[in-house]
């Protein structure tokens, strides 16, 4: 695989949910290092977007390939596609019934067949770097919901992804967890991990985002870079959009 | 608008100790107004009224000794426990051979040792399942007889408290993976599998337990080619388990559907496989919910060993009615009964406080403290 080739590639992706046509002919190219905040109304198939890429969610038309590897049915390729790509919910989903650092360990002892010590160290060094490491003895649900999201975050660094999905990460939190948060994820952008991130933090998308892909009824409508998309929105539904969420 | 309003923060203390010592405890839990004082009062009546003639019955004016002139001369005011003490050992062995009983004795001790042990958590290691093997082996063997010089005793003879104790633990220890592996297949992706589960489900749970044992000793025999048999009890067996796992798998189920899809999508984010993700994620927290509802059906399957005596097999229960064809004791029915009561309720009780230990022991991480 040549180096500039996209490291995510969508070719005419169509999805459905029963009758409802949720995601609509999907070009999109996204190369390796590569930034992208993806925005629009609720509904719109951000997120049904970003599941397709490690196959939560399956596409029934057109061709996904995700790091050199076409999504299809094939078990093996999924399996594949899930260790190299990394994901964080808005709910954050960590293992209530496990402490924080076997929640780290268990991808890695379990998918990466790394004997247990070794897992432990390697999930210290990521909860440190999400500035946590205090708390690798409790459970999910004694944390905050920053921290918890942290922690998410720190799992599914655990097997060096080279792709970081990111659905409305901080959504559920209060406001006053949202910068803990944020600021991990602008740490991580910085150290050259492709990310997809399906957020209305503008302010991140400014500060950390390559592109911001701008979605609406299950298309892409426009994409640009973010001083242009925010300055300069070219079509309506963007200008209308922006409006609505950039007001308060 | 000059200064900015100083906040003020209020130091934390201890709650307000409502109770006072044993006075101040008393009028709180029995005389905390005019209702709870009437309810009291009403509740000390009615002891007063009972406990007395029953105290009398069952321990003043008993007979203990399996003394049958004794017991007809106490039979208006006090309790012949004498049956207990003279029919205990049918009660308890059923009809299997009288000097050969210590056999049946040993294998539930071993069993009942087993269990304990398997309840403790110092024990929960890997050579448990191989030694449950092993141990159910031995008792069988115990039981069967015909090798190292014991004598041979047919299955229709087994009875009484081992049969009652052997057939709901090994058909709870069958019927309780098997649960598991029918709720996953009715949740599967896979329709023929879904289908076959379902199936099952709804054909054993939608004829009486009765019918099964029916079906597993009368009818089944019928439809087997001239010549071959398999042993009743062994039918039996196989008829419970089916039906006990078809119950259980529905309680499973419940557990399954509780946990939020969000849990699994994380799993399979992280790359693990289906049986790592059911086995790691799922099933230590589905079954957690459904702690109580599992202990439910434990219980229920326990009891339900009692109607193997449609069957003509002596459970417990069937044991008594056998130890009570005996004319000369017929008459103390009411003492037998409270005794086969009694064993099954502390074996009930021992069950239903244990499965307390385990929702607590399960819940650590589901506290927020």
């Amino acid at each position: 695989m040549a180096d500039n080739a996209p490291i995510i590639l969508f070719e005419g992706v169509s999805k459905w949910y029963g009758q409802f046509h949720v995601l609509r002919d999907i070009q999109l190219s996204v190369a390796k290092s590569e930034r992208i905040v993806i925005c629009g109304p609720s509904g719109s198939g951000k997120s049904t977007l970003i599941r397709c890429v490690n196959r939560l969610e399956e596409h029934q038309q057109g061709k996904l390939i995700v790091d050199g590897i076409e999504l299809s049915d094939d078990v093996k390729a999924i399996d594949a596609v899930r260790r190299n790509v990394g994901m964080v919910f808005q709910q954050f989903n960590l293992f209530p019934h496990l402490t924080v650092l076997e929640n780290l360990t268990l991808a890695p002892m379990w998918v990466g067949k790394m004997p247990k010590k070794e897992a432990e160290e390697k999930a210290m060094t990521q909860l440190k770097r999400v500035r946590i490491s205090e708390q690798a003895q409790k459970y999910p649900l004694q944390l905050s919901g920053g921290q918890q999201q942290r922690v998410a975050i720190a799992r599914a660094l655990c097997l060096t992804p080279k792709i970081m999905l990111f659905d409305e990460p901080t959504s559920a939190l209060d406001p006053e967890m949202i910068n803990e948060v944020l600021e991990v994820m602008v740490d991580l952008a910085k150290q050259g991990i492709t990310m997809l991130c399906v957020t209305h933090e503008m302010g991140f998308a400014r500060q950390a985002a390559d592109r911001v892909i701008f979605m609406d009824q299950g298309q892409i409508v426009e994409q640009n870079t973010p001083v242009e998309f925010f300055n300069h929105p070219k079509t309506e539904r963007a200008k209308d959009f922006l409006s609505k969420i950039l007001s308060h | 608008m000059a200064d900015a309003a100083v906040f003020a923060p209020i130091e934390s203390r201890p709650p307000p100790v409502a109770v006072r010592g044993p006075i101040g405890w008393v009028r709180s839990n029995f005389f905390d107004g005019w209702l709870n004082t009437l309810a009291t009062l009403v509740t000390l009546a009615l002891l007063l009224w009972l406990v007395p003639p029953l105290f009398g019955w069952s321990v003043l004016h008993a007979v203990v000794a399996p003394d049958n002139a004794a017991c007809r001369a106490a039979i208006e005011h006090g309790a012949c426990w004498g049956v207990v003490a003279e029919k205990g050992r049918l009660i308890l062995f059923g009809r299997f051979p009288y000097e050969e009983q210590w056999r049946p004795l040993a294998a539930c001790a071993i069993l009942i040792a087993l269990l304990v042990a398997s309840c403790l958590r110092p024990f929960w290691k890997a050579w448990l399942a191989p030694l449950w093997v092993l141990v159910l082996a031995l008792c069988f063997v115990l039981m069967r007889g015909g090798v190292f010089g014991l004598t041979p005793v047919e299955t229709a003879l087994w009875g009484g408290f081992p049969l009652t104790m052997a057939l709901s633990v090994v058909s709870l220890a069958v019927a309780f993976p098997l649960a598991i592996l029918v709720a996953l297949g009715r949740s599967s992706k896979l329709p023929a599998i879904r289908a076959v589960c379902v199936m099952y489900v709804e054909l054993i749970r939608g004829v009486p337990l009765i019918s099964v044992l029916f079906m597993a000793s009368f009818m089944f025999p019928l439809f087997m080619p001239q010549g071959t048999t398999i042993d009743q009890l062994l039918r039996v067996f196989v008829g419970y388990i089916l039906f006990a796992a078809a119950y259980l798998a529905e309680v499973v189920r419940g557990g399954l559907q509780a946990l939020p899809k969000g849990q699994v999508e994380a799993a399979q984010a992280l790359g693990l496989t289906y049986w790592q993700t059911t086995r790691k994620i799922v099933l230590p927290q589905a079954l957690r919910l459904v702690v109580p509802a599992i202990v439910n059906s434990f219980i229920s399957t326990f009891k339900d060993t009692s109607l193997l005596t449609i069957v003509s097999l002596y459970d417990l229960t069937g044991a008594l009615q056998l130890a009570l064809g005996d004319a000369n004791w017929r008459k103390f029915f009411l003492e037998g009964q409270l005794f086969v009561a009694a064993v099954y309720f502390v074996c009930c009780l021992a069950l239903s406080r244990y499965s307390r230990w385990v929702e607590r022991y399960l819940n650590t991480g589901m506290r927020r403290q």
